[in-house]
């Protein structure tokens, strides 16, 4: 099959299988920040955004996403440099192996959006689909509320 | 405290950005030449365990898209541990790529490269097998049984003189007899004695293993990897498959976690193989369903205590025997079941008799391997609550208790010098230990004096308990690892610092920058660091053993020392002057205030007078392994209805000697104790009666999520080890060690029962507390301690 996905505002041409996923085709048109984990929807390494929504891309198939707006976490800044969230997450020491922080960008991203200024609670329940072994989310707490108070900041 | 200007700050971790975005590389995103590389798929078992009678790949192999079926028949049959240890291996050489017989659920049978995994999958259900099935052994305790079937028959060996009877499918065992433990017990006034059982958990790091192999121009083995060994995975490569050490180029990029997981050269020797037979590129990634059944797994260990002990407290004797499970295979076999004495002995240091034996066995299960913690933590759970048993007995709080009877400074343990990872062990005195503050602060943090023994009650019926746990680690195996660096400078002052050291996310690339910034007087952001690529780095035996800091971190300090001396006599050629000072990225003559910049020596010495490249090099290895010392502390709330234990609150204290970088040595901390907290309540294998895992995937394995997180606060404690660079100690390993005990001695002070198994789920706290209210089981009379 093919067709056309826009990913991070510049459109695609892809061809696939129908069986393939969202995550197999935006890694093989060399979208590697979106990380595979488990391909079972289970640790949230590969979340981006599908039209404003947050989805676990091992989970969609390809062809669902045809002529939707896919985000990825280096299309969250402006012309591909670092947002609020990336900035926040390298300065409260959230990032260790790195693996699971573009999905954790984009959850937190994604919750900053509906909760400028969330909880503990909301926060439990925004990032709760995504699994990180390394840093025992203490500093991931830190790091999505420093990007909230900066984001509030720049409006 | 010392006064440093980078040491002890927390400098940015220099990846960290990169990461957050996604655009720094790990081995599944790297683009390989004459892509799209070559897939390789296994093969498993579906039983535990037979003889494989035949093999016939003519149908794949026939596979359009198929690029080669490996096996027993048409590989070297080479036996190697994948334990990526130093040369020779205390690990049995009992694995090798393929085998004619499987030993677990799971065991490789044979690989297929094809064009697409699709491919892979379909010739894999085109190979006919004969298999001849064989007894099973699922039970470690049975594996001397002389019904129980043997694993290892066919010439395996250990590559070092100690104790290897696969007739007996023990695959390591140890015997240490300190002083002497019947005359101790006899002196005792009461003998305290239990058996604790701890369980498979996988590392579970979010990055599957993988790696990636090509050939370069000159036909040379390039192999990207997520290993934390790049220098073992280089030489067993090279043993296994017969090729020179120099052909064979290893690569680290990113890795997405480790945790002892892929101190494992699991996946390098297949790709390689592959590879040479085919010419192409290839990639072999687990699924996280091989993650979990096929890479390996913490050892299960059940560790009985016995202890003789005075009615004042004090220990006359000490007996600790352990079984260890390895699984079908005997990967770190002997070295964990070692450090579960060696890391735990020693912290009570005045026991005069001990005796600590045990056995490494095989079994029909997956395989045991290297994880955080490395024995210690299957011992703490058992040792610290053996402690908290003790002090109640004999009236005293828990804390008191291990205040007077832990470790000190200026002390020594016989066991540091009768145990080692494996053999003999090395004499040390502890140099630093800031165990009695740790214990102080946590024990206020967590309000130990309000809460302890109050039995206060939680939300819903529950009853609220509060534990603690101390331990130590080591930092680096001492005359033993070695980690090496160089230094490199720049005609405009900055530096290339090339390590070998492995950075698997733990923050080391950036805290080696920190002490060669430290020690160069210089701005952290004028160094680059090159790591882990056999051809461009010096040695390092990698990421494990709690060693990078501490090791590597020397090699580094000694490194960037000598370079400072280069770049002294540089700008004293310069200036005429011999004695200057060496201050902020430059030399000053005191006499006369003038000063000559390390961009002045750097352009100088490029290209004006005597030119030079100015290069340093050292290497570090340490006579001693300066332990860390831990004091955690967990709150939890216990629902008698149910059985359900959460953690309210979890406090750690932790003495690292000087942070190097405090966040990542927080981060360290935190995230070793909540893979602990879920270690101890949640996570387990579980398998069905023919010995399948049942529950190989995220969903149904249970890792903790941020729903799950208690309230945590993380307490660096500064001591100065004079042994470590700029006062530093080891923290990746340590603060997987407590949750578990400080757990169970919390459900103890909230309900009175005890748990000697893990994990400690519902029903097992359920069933402790139904059995200590019927008075006709005997754990009542535990209830009652």
């Amino acid at each position: 099959m093919t067709g056309t996905i826009t990913v991070n505002g510049a459109q695609v041409r892809v061809e696939f299988d129908s069986t393939d996923t969202l995550l197999d085709v935006l890694r093989s048109n060399g979208h590697t920040e979106v990380k595979r984990g488990c391909s079972s929807g289970e640790c949230g390494s590969c979340i981006v955004l599908l039209d404003d929504g947050l989805v676990n891309s091992c989970q969609v198939f390809a062809a669902t996403a045809l002529d939707k707006k896919i985000i990825t976490s280096t299309g969250l800044g402006e012309n591909g440099r670092a947002h609020a969230v990336h900035e926040a997450f390298a300065d409260t020491g959230a990032v260790q192996c790195g693996f699971c922080t573009p999905g954790m960008v984009m959850a937190t991203y994604s919750l900053l959006k509906t909760s400028p200024d969330p909880t503990d609670e909301e926060i439990r329940e925004g990032l709760v689909g995504n699994l990180c072994r390394c840093t025992g989310y203490v500093k991931i707490f830190d790091a999505v509320k420093l990007a909230g108070e900066r984001m509030r900041k720049d409006g | 405290m010392a006064d440093y200007t980078t040491v002890g700050k927390s400098v940015k971790k220099i990846d960290a950005l990169a990461l957050a975005m996604g655009t720094d590389p790990y081995t599944a995103d790297y683009s390989l030449p004459g892509d799209p590389p070559l897939v390789l798929k296994f093969m498993y078992s579906d039983v535990a365990h037979a003889d494989i009678v035949s093999l016939d790949a003519s149908r794949a192999e026939a596979l359009d898209g198929v690029a080669g079926v490996f096996h027993f028949w048409n590989c070297p049959d080479t036996f190697y541990t994948t334990a990526g240890q130093g040369y020779p291996e205390p690990s049995a050489y009992d694995n090798r790529l393929f085998d004619h017989k499987v030993r677990f659920v799971g065991d490789r049978i044979c690989m297929v490269a094809a064009e697409t995994p699709e491919i892979a999958e379909e010739a894999i259900s085109l190979i006919n097998l004969e298999m001849d099935p064989l007894p099973t052994l699922f039970d470690p305790e049975l594996s001397r049984d002389p019904d129980s079937p043997r694993l290892h028959n066919d010439g395996e060996y250990m590559p070092i003189p100690v104790r290897y009877q696969p007739e007996e499918n023990i695959c390591a065992g140890l015997n240490i007899p300190l002083g002497d433990v019947e005359s101790g017990m006899k002196e005792a006034d009461f003998v305290v004695e239990h058996r604790y059982t701890t369980q498979q958990s996988s590392h579970a790091a979010i990055e599957p293993h993988v790696v990636a192999c090509y050939l370069d121009p000159r036909d040379r083995v390039i192999i990207v990897t997520a290993t934390q060994v790049p220098f073992h995975a280089r030489r067993i490569v090279s043993r296994v498959l017969d090729i020179p050490i120099q052909r064979i180029r290893v690569i680290k990029p990113r890795i997405g976690g480790g945790f002892g997981g892929k101190q494992e050269v699991l996946l390098e020797p297949y790709a390689a193989l592959a590879t040479l037979r085919t010419g192409r590129s290839t990639i072999c990634e687990f699924t996280r369903s091989e993650v979990f059944v096929s890479s390996r797994t913490r050892h299960p260990m059940r560790v009985d205590f016995k202890m003789g002990v005075k009615n004042d407290g004090e220990i006359t004797a000490l007996v600790m025997d352990a079984l260890m499970d390895s699984g079908a295979y005997g990967t770190h076999g002997l070295t964990v079941l070692s450090n579960a004495g060696a890391k735990v002995l020693p912290l009570f240091n005045k026991i005069p008799n001990m005796l600590f034996s045990g056995r490494s066995v095989y079994t029909n299960l997956p395989v045991g391997g290297a994880y955080r913690g490395y024995g210690a933590t299957q011992s703490y759970f058992g040792f610290n609550q053996h402690i908290d048993m003790i002090a109640r007995k004999i009236g005293v709080d828990f804390l008191d208790y291990c205040r007077k009877w832990h470790i000190k400074e200026g002390e020594t343990s016989e066991i540091f010098r009768v145990l080692g990872e494996g053999k003999e062990g090395v004499s040390q005195v502890i140099g630093s230990c800031g165990l009695g503050e740790c214990i102080d602060v946590g024990a206020a943090a967590i309000g130990w004096k309000e809460k302890r023994g109050k039995k206060q009650s939680g939300p819903n019926g529950t009853v609220r308990g509060v534990g603690a746990a101390i331990m130590m680690q080591g930092s680096g195996i001492p005359k033993i690892d070695m980690g090496a660096a160089s230094l490199k400078l720049n005609e405009d002052g900055s530096f290339n610092l090339f390590v070998g050291a492995t950075d698997l996310g733990t923050g080391s690339d950036t805290i080696l920058v920190q002490i060669a910034a430290e020690a160069l007087k210089l701005a952290p952001e004028k160094i680059e660091i090159l790591s882990s690529d056999t051809d461009l780095t010096p040695f390092d035996v990698g990421a494990y053993a709690s060693s990078t800091t501490y090791i590597s971190g020397g090699a580094v300090k000694k490194c960037a020392l000598a370079m400072v001396q280069e770049l002294r006599k540089v700008a004293a050629d310069a200036l005429g002057v011999d004695a200057l000072e060496h201050g902020p990225e430059c030399f000053t003559d005191p006499e006369s205030g003038e000063s000559f910049s390390y961009e002045e020596i750097g352009y100088r010495s490029t290209y004006a007078k005597n030119q030079v490249q100015l290069q340093t090099n050292a290497s570090h290895t340490s006579d001693v392994s300066p332990p860390p010392f831990l004091a955690q502390f967990a709150e939890v709330e216990v629902d008698p209805e149910t059985g359900i234990v959460r953690v309210v609150e979890f406090v750690s204290a932790v003495d690292c000697g000087q942070a190097i970088n405090p966040a990542l040595a927080e981060g360290q901390i935190e995230g070793a104790a909540v893979n602990g907290i879920s270690y101890a309540l949640t996570e387990q294998y579980v398998f069905n009666r023919d010995g399948r895992v049942t529950n190989a995937s995220f969903g149904r394995y249970g890792i903790y999520t941020t729903a799950d997180m208690p309230k945590m606060q993380t307490f660096l404690i500064p001591t100065h080890e004079e042994n470590g660079p700029f006062g530093a100690k080891s923290v990746g390993e340590i603060g997987i060690n407590g949750p578990a005990p400080a757990i169970a001695n919390a459900i103890f002070d909230a309900v009175g029962v005890r748990l000697y198994d893990l994990p400690m789920t519902p029903e097992r706290v359920y069933r402790a507390m139904q059995a200590a209210s019927s008075p006709s089981e005997g754990s009542a009379a535990e209830a009652a301690e």
